[in-house]
């Protein structure tokens, strides 16, 4: 199908996609890559009167490494984190999920601002994000701002987002010696949105001990808490850290809590590729 | 209606595009390039793929529009490229093609594993061809093709090391 008539601007800068939004209230939307809002404007599942395109914003490209962190223009594509264009600070994870989000010739327009506004609960950036509790940097008329990724989204396909603000970076923490991750993803065909997604993050210290359960009904489910991931981890207690652990992410559907206990069991198992940890000796 | 400048195939074109025109309707119904296929318009079938600023992309997700100023290669700019001319007799050997109606995307797309992956092994091809869908073959063929053309290119590439004694 073809999408319904809007009208698009290109913005110049950040402060005139700010503005142009500003100017076409509830009925503005951004667009970045074009990767999502592109096949729901073309499927017509999504209506917008202004597109506001932020992909010539040359500062949204830009990446800065510090001390304890790495901020990421959300203007930046799947396929450049893919390529190792930007430090790596979390041991491999960015570029690994990268190389797997849907195909190359999305990955190479998609933007990592792009996929977290768009909210999808089964894509991969909203998971990780969660996962890292980053710190995303945004936008409006009053200034900047920043959340954390644990307190941003309001629901599936809902960002904490005026209709006038923008995503401008996401600001990663830089894993510690001794961290570990892993990340897990089932899907029917390589590039389809995932089915089931289970990741670990345990960086000792930083004091992070992190679950977190992905492509549910709702957005991720986090468990930051030592102990529960210890009780996964050991044989004798995790029939039952397992299965407090879906309840507590409201999967009820039997094969979805199979996939997603699977996908747990496997990430759980790839933690030890990096050697015993404080949390693989329980 | 705007006016969207593009440099297609080596060739500045200025055409008018409404701005909810995606950039392969752009492409066919405009500027007259049908090399471009269309298939699920909404970035999955990988028909419609072309080359926007050297790299691929789905052109029927993208706005004609939100395009300007950008380079653009499609199929009928690749006639004469060397690479593809390879994957054009390897599609032809392997029997890669039936129909051939997705055989523009693929083509787009193998050139770029060709050029992108030089050590890509069976696996990693058919990964990569995840985004590119096919009725008629099965992919068997389309995958041989590929990986003929990328083992050609590595003794290609050792040959040429030896003779001019430029190893590693």
């Amino acid at each position: 199908m073809k999408a319904a008539a809007f009208a698009y601007r290109a913005a110049a800068s950040e402060a005139d996609a700010v503005a142009l939004l500003a100017a076409a209230g509830d009925a503005g939307k951004v667009i970045g890559g074009s990767q999502s809002l592109g096949p729901m404007l073309n499927l017509r599942l999504a209506y917008v009167e202004q597109l506001v395109g932020v992909r010539g914003i040359a500062s949204l490209q830009s990446v800065t490494l510090a001390d304890d962190t790495l901020r990421i223009g959300s203007g930046v594509t799947h396929a450049m984190i893919e390529d190792g264009a930007l430090p790596d600070v979390t041991m491999g994870l960015l570029p690994a999920v990268a190389q797997r989000i849907a195909y190359r010739a999305v990955r190479n327009r998609g933007t990592l601002g792009g996929s977290l506004a768009h909210a999808d609960p089964a894509a991969d950036w909203v998971s990780v994000m969660r996962l890292l509790n980053a710190r995303l940097h945004l936008l409006g008329p009053a200034g900047p701002r920043s959340v954390m990724a644990d307190a941003f989204w309001l629901g599936a396909f809902t960002p904490g987002l005026a209709p006038d603000e923008i995503i401008v970076a996401v600001e990663l923490p830089r894993f510690a010696p001794g961290a570990r991750w892993a990340y897990r993803k089932l899907c029917r065909k390589p590039g389809e949105f995932a089915d089931a997604i289970a990741a670990v993050w345990v960086d000792p210290a930083r004091g992070v001990a992190r679950v977190l359960l992905g492509a549910l009904d709702g957005m991720p489910h986090v468990m930051d808490d030592a102990a529960a991931l210890a009780a996964l981890q050991s044989p004798a207690t995790r029939p039952d850290a397992t299965t407090q652990l879906l309840d507590d992410a409201g999967l009820n559907d039997p094969d979805a809590r199979a996939l997603h206990a699977e996908m747990l069991r496997r990430a759980l198992a790839d933690l030890d590729r990096f050697g015993p940890g404080p949390g693989a000796q329980a | 209606m705007k006016t969207v400048t593009l440099h297609v195939n080596d060739r500045t074109l200025c055409a008018p595009a409404e701005d909810r025109t995606h950039l392969a309707d752009h492409l066919r119904e405009t500027l007259g390039l049908t090399g471009t296929h269309l298939g699920c318009e909404h970035g999955v079938c990988g028909a419609c793929t072309v080359e926007i600023d050297g790299a691929p992309a789905r052109s029927c997700i993208s706005f004609a529009v939100a395009n300007e100023g950008a380079t653009i290669r499609t199929i009928e700019g690749l006639a004469d490229d060397p690479v593809m001319a390879q994957l054009r007799d390897a599609f032809s050997a392997e029997h890669a093609l039936q129909c051939g109606y997705c055989t523009p995307g693929m083509l787009i797309t193998a050139r770029d594993i060709v050029q992108r992956l030089p050590d890509a092994d069976e696996a990693r091809v058919r990964h990569e061809l995840a985004g590119n869908l096919c009725r008629c073959t099965g992919y068997r063929g389309i995958v041989h093709a590929i990986l003929g053309v990328l083992a050609a290119r590595r003794n290609l590439g050792a040959a040429s090391t030896e003779a001019t004694g430029h190893g590693a």
